[in-house]
């Protein structure tokens, strides 16, 4: 589907009447607009404005918050665990992102050059309909290091015996993995239908000249699903960044702060340290370092221009 | 949205003509043929790594608590048992479960998927209309700041969850509606930036002829919308009211903060209570995988219901 944000140009000159429908329309659109106003106002503007008011307090939700000016920011810009928790964000989603487009690609590329089939990718989503508890608790089993069947399945091959998620090592490469497992064929899904609008001539002209399947997504296939492929990838980055769910229910954060990503530290400073505005300090310094590597991203990957000339 | 995917032509060409292809550098049907096979089998080793873990989880769960330690590599259930799933629901007495292995918490199954069900019902209905009746403005009324709204919109879209938590969290708490199912909807019930953006886009490409014509019958804004407009767009408002189900299910977080009663616990944070309830050093791995099993059967009824909506919807719809 394109989207067309023209406008229609050209309306003839208003007469009286015109005025009178284009009040009648104002009002129109103004009920029409209410609801949704409502709730953009009172849960998305009123609490952004709240939120840099608390991360300018110090306040424990119980006494009244006292305003503290920048002390919050120059204290995030000191913590040690803030620094880790970025770094270990960042580590969890290069890897997962990397692995997540790179697989995803290659599943896209095969199901449109080989089956169309419905329930094929029915089954590729079956995870993504899945609660991440219930994701984090499924792997927990899996891997666990008694009796999970992956340390099974290793020890068959002569591995020893691995921790995942009781390893400092290993731990935030488990997390990783299960986000790529959870979260891949919902990615290749979104990626086929990308790549379903790369009109088909376009590879029976090339086949003609000889080029091979993996020739023809390098030339063909790749370049055109740039802008789309650079959304995924913007929305998957904002995605990871906020892994919650699965840390919460399999790691809590360790061992060793190993797996304390930024969204993990700051709901801990919140709601078991009753730190708010040094919480909200945090939140607001993730949403610049989460805006600036988003405009980074578009303007690597060129996101708004499209090779489908 | 059907598909067929055109093969090759020169592998159309290769079995239509035996003889085509063997002339010059190099074959195309053997390569093709070979490249075939790989690619089904890169398919299928993907599904097995995708699905495998939700058939262990089933096995896990048929399988007698106290049975767990003796053979855990078999793919069949060791000593088959429904008492698990009996358990987790409830049916089964404390001292029933103890014996299953069981830690004697509870489950509140049932009444975790009623308020599971509450909430994502509350939250698509409310959250799907208003964001409709918001798109349908932005995309076809023509009132005064209809840009800067829309901007405001796109805006919206780039805050993340996290930074509106926080004091989302203190006004819900503020407003007394702490553990009750208006503060849990309240946040997502009337917008989400995104909604409102995607049925704005669908609504951009509905011929304007159409509403002129009710215009002239004389028909309002009003009735157009819920007449004509709305009936013409079942597919895209399915697809969407779907997504935010899916999403609204799968919520962990902003319910673990503001619902964690008995009373409106749903079936994520019910979960992760049970699974904090599970003793440390042997956890009840036979229940949680009762649990998690039955927490993976609603959407799986919706797949399988509205598999080829779900699965095709999924495209980005003009997305930022």
């Amino acid at each position: 589907m394109s989207m067309t944000l023209g406008r229609r140009k050209g309306r003839p000159v208003r007469s009286k009447t015109a005025n009178r429908a284009r009040s009648k329309e104002n009002r129109a659109a103004g009920l029409f607009l209410l609801p949704a106003f409502i709730g953009f106002a009172v849960f998305y503007l009123y609490p952004t404005g709240r939120g840099i008011w608390i991360s300018l307090t110090d306040w424990n939700l119980l006494s009244d918050p006292k305003y503290v000016g920048a002390d919050n920011y120059v204290e995030v810009a000191t913590d040690p665990l803030f620094w880790n928790a970025l770094k270990v964000t960042a580590y969890f989603v290069f890897i997962t992102l990397g692995v997540q487009v790179g697989v995803a690609l290659l599943l896209a590329a095969i199901m449109v050059r080989l089956t169309g089939s419905v329930v094929v990718r029915a089954l590729l989503l079956v995870p993504w309909l899945v609660p991440n508890v219930t994701i984090g608790l499924i792997w927990l089993w899996m891997l666990d290091a008694n009796l999970g069947f992956v340390n099974h399945l290793m020890g068959k091959a002569g591995s020893d015996t691995h921790g995942f998620f009781a390893s400092p090592d290993e731990a935030l490469l488990s997390v990783s993995a299960v986000n790529v497992w959870a979260g891949t064929g919902y990615v290749a899904l979104l990626l086929y239908a990308g790549m379903l609008q790369i009109p088909g001539e376009l590879y029976e002209s090339a086949s003609l000249d000889g080029a091979g399947e993996i020739r023809m997504f390098f030339t063909i296939t790749l370049p055109l699903l740039r802008p789309i492929l650079a959304l995924v990838m913007v929305v998957s980055v904002i995605g990871s960044f906020q892994i919650f769910d699965t840390i919460a229910v399999t790691t809590k954060g360790g061992p060793v702060d190993a797996t304390r990503v930024a969204y993990y530290y700051i709901y801990q400073e919140a709601f078991t340290h009753f730190r708010m505005g040094y919480a909200a300090a945090m939140a607001l310094c993730l949403v610049v370092v989460l805006g600036g590597l988003t405009y980074l991203q578009m303007r690597l990957l060129r996101a708004s221009t499209s090779d489908l000339a | 949205m059907s598909t067929s995917i055109q093969a090759r032509p020169s592998a159309q060409a290769a079995s239509a003509k035996p003889a085509a292809g063997e002339t010059g550098h190099r074959s195309p049907r053997r390569r093709f043929g070979l490249g075939r096979a790989l690619a089904w089998l890169v398919l299928g080793v993907s599904l097995l790594i995708t699905l495998f873990p939700f058939y262990w989880m089933l096995r896990t769960a048929l399988t007698d608590g106290n049975h767990l330690y003796s053979d855990s590599t078999s793919l069949w259930p060791e000593h088959f048992t429904f008492a698990n799933f009996k358990r987790v629901l409830g049916l089964a007495s404390d001292e029933e479960s103890r014996a299953a292995g069981g830690s004697g918490a509870d489950l509140d199954f049932l009444l975790y998927t009623r308020n599971s069900i509450i909430y994502t019902t509350a939250i698509v209905v409310g959250q799907t209309l208003s964001c409709a009746m918001a798109g349908y403005a932005l995309a076809r009324l023509r009132f005064r700041g209809r840009e800067f709204a829309f901007a405001v919109v796109v805006g919206a879209l780039m805050v993340p969850p996290i930074f509106t938590l926080l004091p989302n969290f203190v006004m819900v708490k503020d407003l007394g509606m702490l553990n009750s199912f208006a503060g849990m909807v309240a946040p997502t019930l009337l917008m989400t930036p995104f909604t409102v953006f995607f049925l704005r886009q669908f609504f951009m490409s509905i011929p304007r002829e159409i509403e002129e014509a009710a215009m002239l019958d004389g028909a309002g804004h009003w009735r157009i919308f819920w007449r004509v407009v709305l009936p013409m767009s079942k597919g895209p408002i399915l697809t969407i009211a779907l997504t935010t189900a899916v999403w609204a299910w799968k919520d962990y977080l902003w319910p673990l903060l503001v619902g964690n009663e008995p009373d409106n616990r749903v079936l994520t944070t019910g979960i992760g209570v049970f699974l904090q309830q599970s003793p440390n050093a042997r956890p009840d791995w036979t229940g949680l995988m009762a649990a998690s099993t039955l927490s993976v059967v609603p959407m799986l009824i919706l797949l399988v219901v509205f598999g080829r909506r779900i699965v095709n919807g999924l495209n980005f719809t003009g997305l930022k």
